[in-house]
């Protein structure tokens, strides 16, 4: 959809103008945001593919290389969810990277942010938070070292307590309309995804 | 992924159908009303043809169904003939037009609004560009069908202009983002030291941004005018350095302690003139300071309320809720600004703790046998930090006293000179660590932990600055005292040397006396200045010299030192610096205090703090990225900062107070400052309403001030203030009550599925009455009942994903189909439902074994 034609000269107009309006529309990203967020998705291509980077894909590799991503525990996840690709190998296209740029953004709505925050957490990509997946959530924020990692009566534990505080109709699952509800009275749920990666 | 992915997709379809079919019943009826319109516009030869294609083909569509309308419509006029006259006939037919413009309209709005809030849809960017597109298309197109006659042309350039609004309202958002300074470099350091270090940048910029407008107040509507139109130096006494002074007056060390030729300049309260216009745009300079010395506190009194009602606006979830402790940590702990692996790590080992001590404390909460250690170490605390203050306290006045029995002393010492900065300074490096080592006995969560730091720290400070004050209040005293004998000095000296020269020769007038000969009054006003920009001066020094060597030179010698010494430096004692958060943020609301309080005696104050601010905030940028490690329990900034705007709001009452009480009280110098010669310094406003106005001014000005008036008109703020506080109480009630009731709903809602889960028998006997009789059916996948048993016995139900599993139950559906009985056991108490589970739970759900026999998967609950 997106003429990344070289010959419209200027380095910062890749973009053609009625699309850039169209993604400010579509995103809560600024124009310079967008343009920055272009210039970051290109420079991750090699040379000869960046004349076309909205067409192309990056593969995930390649995403994980951001600086933004490289510490992240949720970045596998981030990228699963934020990508289109048929083929299931997570590689984002320039409209992928921009759906993610604007869901981390600041201004995003807490309404948005915690619908994708519930499928980057839903790791068997169920629909539902389980135990499973739960346990898997404790795991990426504890970090990879031994010594950090919870016991397993610890886990439980705190998988029950999670359970019984969040599962309100309680089916052993946390579903999204529960999520958004615990999430949305934290006090510290909007600061938690605000951008960085742009700008 | 692909249940949602699926349930999206769905959802869209059905949107899209369901949008399709309204456009279908769009278009017809649109065709009827274009018909109709037709029909009219035939009569008078017909008119304009379509603007596009599209249209065109919509209007071939409506031709096609014209026919059917027609014969519809025919029989429909030849009922209406029989009975009805024609004029009704017409004025059916406009009101039918009408409300199909109405419903057209509001479908245009829809999709209006639609593509406004298209950004908060979680779809994919795909299909929001093609909804999009086709929303914009129906948009356009439709858009110029509505109003008609003369109101169609204004409607179609309302909407031109609407739309321009929005694209010019989204340029100047993306103007005003570009304009925002230092973006990149904050993000810079979120990414590196988590968003509660980047918040102190976030705000020095505020604060920035607040002291360039009163600078460009101060600036250019005092300094300015008073360098290029007022009298020059030299012309005047108060514009000359004192004959006595001349010979250092240029000297560096001088000029260091802002004395010399820096005193008498613009900078300082004592160069202006009292003269009541000065240049050719007789302008009023008195008038204009005090104006000035007024809007300064009006600024940031209503910046900091309103980026205070803003941020409490904004916070709309309530911290207060503790319902959600394990949950909040688990969803919303991890920062997401971080970017760099060290941080990550100990975000990780942070978090990790988190959740231990919250194990611990769940296990423990009943039985803390620790609590009255607890409690006593914090009392300790309390009482340790309050004789640390005490102390500074006592420090600073005795240091100010002596300070003042030196300056009646001849050649004292660089030290003596500046004890008092010194002292002030030290104080305010070496207490604040002290009390972060006294506050590890509470062990409070770092972010409350932080909250009380601060407000210790601020505790210091603000005494410190107070004593400070009272100090100089008794200076300014002394120098009242001294005046009125200088004053008869001068009186005497100008007389006699208009009389001597007068006897020595009559003709001519007598030479004027050289201004740097006239004797003069202490002119408290400078000295009060001048005490607040060496302040600030030493102020900036300390910190800078302590990032310095606090930070960037430990961290050099941690480094590189680390290579030959016994231990390791980087793990062990001395290590690498944190960024201190709660000192820099107090550091920078008392430096605007004190700039605040001084910039009316010193206006060129302003620009001393604009240049402090701007250097620091490279200076700290990069002090942060090159020798400072993240915190080591890494947390989050909370969500407002309406902390940090209240202790600025603090700051700023504590120091419009020493302010106002001068103007209000004190006596201006007879002989410098803009307002010498009166007896009060806000006189200058009485003279303005008097020789500038006209005559009717001066009289409401005079009723208005009078106290007969001013004293109902404040008893009514009072009295509205009680109101409104009344009234936003009874919200809060209402509000908590409101609170309440949702959590008895969810309490009540646990019960009833707790009591679900265990009913006794009788309760099932009946459900089992209730329910028809299919039973038969055989049992339901083990698999599916492996998980559900695993997952504490609760029952499914609820859920849509497997509500075809209970569709044969009427009970299935929904949470509010109980029966009668089980409300009873939802009212009872809570130790019901949690002890009740284990009677209940044995039964596997829908097993055929189960103590009432026959039951099938008809059953909702065992």
């Amino acid at each position: 959809t997106c003429g990344g034609s070289g010959a419209m000269g200027g380095s910062a107009s890749l973009i053609p103008r009625d699309l850039l309006g169209e993604y400010q529309e579509l995103t809560f990203l600024s124009k310079q945001e967008i343009l920055l967020a272009y210039k970051r998705f290109s420079e991750l291509l090699p040379k000869e593919e960046r004349e076309n980077a909205c067409s192309t894909r990056v593969p995930k590799s390649q995403i994980l290389t951001l600086p933004e991503l490289r510490a992240n525990p949720f970045q596998h996840r981030i990228c699963h969810v934020f990508s289109t690709s048929e083929t299931r190998d997570d590689s984002m296209s320039f409209e992928d990277f921009l759906d993610m740029l604007s869901v981390f953004s600041d201004s995003a709505t807490s309404d948005v942010k915690s619908h994708y925050a519930f499928r980057i957490f839903d790791f068997d990509d169920d629909g539902t938070l389980d135990r499973k997946d739960l346990e898997q959530l404790v795991n990426c924020l504890t970090g990879q070292g031994e010594e950090s990692r919870l016991s397993s009566a610890e886990m439980e534990q705190l998988i029950q307590n999670i359970l019984d505080e969040s599962d309100i109709d309680k089916d052993g699952t946390i579903n999204l309309s529960e999520f958004q509800h615990v999430v949305s009275r934290s006090p510290d749920f909007a600061r938690c995804a605000a951008h960085q990666r742009v700008a | 992924e692909d249940k949602e992915e699926d349930e999206s997709t769905e959802e869209d379809n059905g949107s899209q159908q369901n949008r399709a079919s309204r456009r279908k019943n769009y278009q017809r009826r649109n065709g009827d009303g274009k018909k109709a319109r037709e029909e009219r516009s035939q009569k008078k030869g017909r008119g304009k043809t379509a603007p596009n294609k599209d249209q065109k083909e919509s209007e071939n569509k409506e031709k096609k169904t014209t026919k059917r309308g027609k014969e519809g419509e025919n029989k429909q006029k030849k009922d209406r003939k029989n009975s009805i006259s024609s004029s009704s006939n017409s004025s059916d037919e406009e009101s039918l037009s009408e409300e199909e413009l109405a419903m057209l309209k509001e479908q245009v709005e829809q999709k209006k609004k639609l593509i406004s809030t298209m950004r908060n849809k979680p779809w994919r960017m795909v299909k929001k560009l093609s909804v999009l597109r086709e929303a914009q298309d129906f948009v356009e197109k439709f858009e110029g069908a509505l109003g008609k006659g003369k109101g169609k042309k204004l409607y179609a350039y309302k909407m031109m202009m609407a739309k321009k609004w929005v694209k010019f309202k989204r340029d100047f958002e993306n103007f005003k983002t570009q304009c925002i300074p230092w973006e990149m470099k904050i993000k810079e350091v979120e990414s590196h030291f988590g968003s509660s270090v980047a918040s102190y940048f976030i705000f020095l910029r505020w604060m920035y941004g607040v002291n360039l407008v009163l600078f460009g107040l101060i600036f250019g509507l005092v300094i300015i005018p008073e360098v290029l139109m007022g009298m020059p130096y030299g012309s005047l006494p108060r514009k000359t350095v004192p004959r006595a002074e001349q010979a250092t007056a240029m000297d560096f060390s001088v000029l260091w302690d802002f004395e010399g030729y820096i005193k008498y300049s613009a900078l300082f309260y004592g160069y202006y003139n009292n003269q009541r216009t000065i240049g050719w745009l007789k302008y009023r300079l008195p008038m204009a300071y005090f104006m000035v010395g007024i809007s300064v506190f009006g600024y940031s009194l209503m910046v900091v309320i309103r980026s205070m009602a803003r941020n409490a606006n904004e916070s709309t979830g309530d911290g207060d809720d503790d319902n959600f402790i394990f949950s909040w940590k688990m969803f919303t702990s991890w920062d997401y600004l971080i970017g760099n692996p060290e941080t990550a790590d100990n975000k990780f080992a942070s978090i990790t703790t988190s959740f231990k001590e919250s194990i611990v404390d769940e296990q423990e909460s009943n039985k803390d046998e620790n609590i009255h250690l607890r409690r006593f170490l914090r009392v300790l605390a309390n009482v340790l930090i309050i004789c640390c203050l005490c102390g500074s306290g006592y420090l600073i006045y005795f240091v100010v006293k002596r300070s003042q029995t030196f300056s009646k002393m001849q050649n004292v010492g660089w030290y003596e000179r500046n004890e008092v900065e010194i002292v002030m300074s030290l104080l305010g490096m070496f207490c604040p660590p002290l009390f972060e080592t006294i506050a590890a006995l509470e062990n409070y969560h770092p972010r409350i932990g932080l909250k009380w730091q601060l407000g210790r720290i601020f505790a210091l400070f603000l005494g410190n600055l107070y004593t400070f004050l009272l100090a100089l209040m008794d200076d300014v005293n002394e120098k009242l005292a001294e005046e009125d004998v200088v004053k008869n000095i001068t009186h005497w000296t100008l007389l006699g040397h208009h009389n001597s020269s007068a006897g020595n020769d009559s003709t001519v007038t007598p030479p004027p006396l050289d201004p740097a000969d006239v004797p003069r009054g202490p002119c408290w006003e400078t000295t009060v200045g001048i005490e607040f920009v060496r302040l600030t001066v030493s102020d900036i020094l300390v910190t800078y010299i302590t990032i310095l060597v606090g930070d960037f030179i430990r961290a050099c010698f941690v480094r590189f030192v680390n290579y030959c010494w016994c231990w390791d430096l980087e793990a062990g004692f001395p290590s690498y610096a944190e960024f201190d958060i709660s000192g820099n943020v107090l550091g920078l609301v008392f430096n605007q205090g004190m700039i605040w309080m001084g910039s009316f005696y010193a206006p060129g104050l302003v620009g001393i703090n604009v240049l402090r601010l701007l250097t620091s905030m490279y200076f700290q940028c990069w002090a942060v990225m090159s020798s400072n490690v993240p915190h080591a329990r890494v947390f989050k900034a909370s969500k407002s900062n309406n902390f940090y705007m209240g202790l600025v709001l603090l700051i700023l009452f504590l120091s419009l107070l020493p302010v106002a009480y001068t103007i209000m009280s004190l006596p201006p110098s007879f002989d410098c400052g803009p307002f010498s010669g009166k007896k009060r310094m806000y006189d200058v406003i009485q003279e303005t309403i008097e020789l500038d106005f006209p005559l009717f001014v001066a009289k409401i000005f005079s009723y208005v001030a009078n106290p007969g008036l001013i004293i109902p008109a404040i008893l009514l703020m009072v009295l509205t203030i009680y109101y409104l506080n009344a009234v936003s109480k009874a919200y809060q009630r209402a509000n908590a009550e409101l609170k309440k009731k949702m959590q008895m709903q969810r309490e009540e809602e646990k019960n009833k599925r707790n009591n679900k889960a265990s009913t006794n028998p009788m309760l099932q006997d009946l459900e089992d009455l209730l329910t028809p009789s299919t039973k038969t059916e055989s049992p339901p996948k083990q698999a599916e009942d492996k998980k559900m048993e695993s997952q504490n016995g609760t029952g499914p139900a609820g859920k849509p994903g497997r509500g075809e599993f209970l569709a044969g139950s009427p009970m299935a559906r929904g949470r509010g189909a109980f029966t009668p009985p089980s409300q009873v056991f939802a009212t009872q108490p809570r130790t019901l439902g949690a002890r009740a589970p284990h009677p209940g739970q044995p039964r596997p759900w829908g097993h055929p074994l189960g103590p009432v026999p026959g039951r099938g998967r008809g059953q909702p609950c065992y």
